[in-house]
């Protein structure tokens, strides 16, 4: 019966080893560091490889394709939508839960600012919005610049200039 | 000479060798389901957090995106999970007193960052890639179970080899198209549908149950 419990508890030992590494996986504690952390915060003003140190242009750099308004309407609805609201009105569910309500992106003022302000606005956050920058890269901004604009713009086109296909689909609807 | 035995020897006999055989089936029995019991797997636990942070409101309720705050796991091999920053993007301004949220506060305060507990954690031996799952079609609630559903998390799958394998041997009917690997409301295709999508993904399982996909 001994043998059979150390037994056990041998096989028991086995399993510990292998599972929990000498090594830190992601976010794992360590003693190393006073805060516990296992990894370093980079250093401010560190610049990652492959990082474009060139200014950043006043407009949306190179043609807007389709694949880059489609890319920004992705990344738009996961990180603006919840506030600004899929249209762009700025009734997103958020909002609808108490957060101060966002200018609408058809407010004259926003229409006529230059690209580059939402590009910068995404970066640095404006009063109660927090920055995005962590979360969004610089090819994305523009994607999600480009994508407000198309909002924008689909808001100025009178229904006369649609394409015969499309304003027929509008009709029906209607 | 005498017997050594008494008569009831026979029956004690044929009592232990019973015995014997029922404790080597059940020890069995025992070594094939403990490893594969909740305990063993962790399936269904709840952890302790310091924030009970619930996915039911954030996910179901609100329709925030997984990427809104697990924003790494579309190209890496980790989830990513929040930092502090990210629950102030909104908390700054909902829920400013409530007192559940304190430790949130205090972190932002004071640079530490909030320590939530793992509630998935494979052997260090095992290696995952979420990148190579999402960008194949695999959706979150595969293998996170409803996870719009849970005030606080929990472990949806056993995270057993076997359970790893018996999608990798047939991975067919787990695919969606991109656009909906994020969604909670899924549903399964027609099994034509299901099987197209192994071409545009260029998946081929021949190779997806190698030890050294999980084991390098
Ligand atoms: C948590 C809610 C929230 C989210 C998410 C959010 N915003 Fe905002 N945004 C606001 C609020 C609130 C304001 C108004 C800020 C103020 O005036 O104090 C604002 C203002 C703006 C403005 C107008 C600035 C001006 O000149 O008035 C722009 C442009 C903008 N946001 C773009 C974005 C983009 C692009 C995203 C996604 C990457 C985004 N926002 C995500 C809440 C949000
Ligand atoms: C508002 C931010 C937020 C959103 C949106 C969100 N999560 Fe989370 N998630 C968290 C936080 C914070 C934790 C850690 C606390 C916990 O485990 O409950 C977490 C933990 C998890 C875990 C467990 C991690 C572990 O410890 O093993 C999984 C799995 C998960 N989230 C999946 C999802 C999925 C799938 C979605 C989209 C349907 C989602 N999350 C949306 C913030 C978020
Ligand atoms: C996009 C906005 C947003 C983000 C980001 C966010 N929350 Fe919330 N949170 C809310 C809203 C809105 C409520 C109110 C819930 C409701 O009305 O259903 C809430 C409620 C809560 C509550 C109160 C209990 C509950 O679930 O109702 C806790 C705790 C909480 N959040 C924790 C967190 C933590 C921790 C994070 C960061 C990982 C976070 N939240 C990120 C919007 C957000
Ligand atoms: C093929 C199954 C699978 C899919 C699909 C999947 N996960 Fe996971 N997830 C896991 C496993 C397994 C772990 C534990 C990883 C470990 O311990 O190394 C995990 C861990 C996590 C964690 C904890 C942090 C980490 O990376 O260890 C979060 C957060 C998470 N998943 C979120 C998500 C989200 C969001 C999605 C959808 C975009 C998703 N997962 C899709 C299997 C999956
Ligand atoms: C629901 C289905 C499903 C489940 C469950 C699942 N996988 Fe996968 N896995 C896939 C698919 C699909 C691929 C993509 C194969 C390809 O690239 O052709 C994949 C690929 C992988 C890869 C290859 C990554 C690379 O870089 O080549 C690894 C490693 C992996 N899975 C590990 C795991 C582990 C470990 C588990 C269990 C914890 C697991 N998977 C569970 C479907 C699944
Ligand atoms: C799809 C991913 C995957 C593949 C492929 C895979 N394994 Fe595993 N393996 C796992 C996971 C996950 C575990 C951890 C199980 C657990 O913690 O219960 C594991 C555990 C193990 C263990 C430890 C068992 C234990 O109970 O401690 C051994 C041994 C092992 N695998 C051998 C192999 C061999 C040999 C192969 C090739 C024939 C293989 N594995 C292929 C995912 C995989």
């Amino acid at each position: 019966m001994k043998r059979a419990a150390l037994l056990l508890l041998l096989l028991a030992a086995c399993r510990q080893e292998m599972d929990e590494m000498p090594r830190h996986e992601f976010y794992e504690p360590s003693d190393h560091f006073a805060n516990g952390m296992s990894a370093r915060p980079p250093v401010p003003g560190t610049v990652a490889r492959g990082d474009d140190l060139s200014p950043v242009p006043d407009e949306i750099p190179g043609p807007v394709t389709r694949a880059m308004l489609d890319r920004g309407q992705e990344r738009y609805d996961i990180y603006c939508a919840p506030c600004h609201g899929i249209d762009g009105r700025g009734h997103g569910m958020v909002v609808q839960r108490g957060f101060p309500q966002p200018p609408s992106y058809f407010d004259p003022r926003l229409v006529a600012a230059p690209d580059r302000h939402f590009y910068d606005v995404i970066t640095g956050g404006y009063g109660a919005m927090y920055s995005y920058a962590a979360r969004v890269t610089p090819a994305d901004r523009w994607a999600i610049t480009a994508y407000i604009r198309a909002l924008q713009f689909a808001q100025s086109v009178p229904v006369s200039a649609l394409p015969e296909d499309m304003r027929a689909a509008l009709e029906t609807e209607r | 000479m005498p017997q050594i035995f008494p008569e009831a020897a026979n029956g004690i006999a044929r009592l232990v060798l019973w015995a014997a055989l029922v404790a080597v089936l059940g020890l069995v029995a025992l070594s094939v389901l403990l490893p594969r019991s909740d305990m063993f797997t962790g399936q269904d636990r709840i952890l302790a957090q310091p924030v009970p942070f619930s996915h039911q409101h954030h996910a179901g309720g609100l329709g925030i995106d997984c990427r809104y705050c697990h924003a790494a796991v579309e190209q890496s091999a980790f989830a990513g999970m929040p930092p502090t920053e990210t629950c102030m993007t909104c908390h700054s301004q909902l829920w400013t007193r409530a007192e559940m949220l304190d430790p949130v506060r205090q972190s932002l305060a004071t640079g530490t960052p909030l320590r939530w507990n793992r509630v998935h954690d494979l052997a260090d031996y095992v290696y995952f890639n979420h990148g190579a799952h999402v960008s194949n079609g695999v959706g979150c609630t595969t293998c996170h179970g409803a996870v719009d559903e849970m005030p606080l998390m929990r472990q949806a799958a056993p995270l057993t080899m076997e359970w790893c394998l018996d999608c990798h041997r047939d991975p067919a009917p787990n695919l969606r198209p991109p656009e909906a690997v994020f969604a909670t409301d899924w549903r399964r295709g027609s099994e034509a549908e299901q099987a197209a999508l192994m071409g545009r993904y260029d998946i081929h399982p021949e190779t997806m149950t190698d030890c050294n996909v999980c084991h390098r």
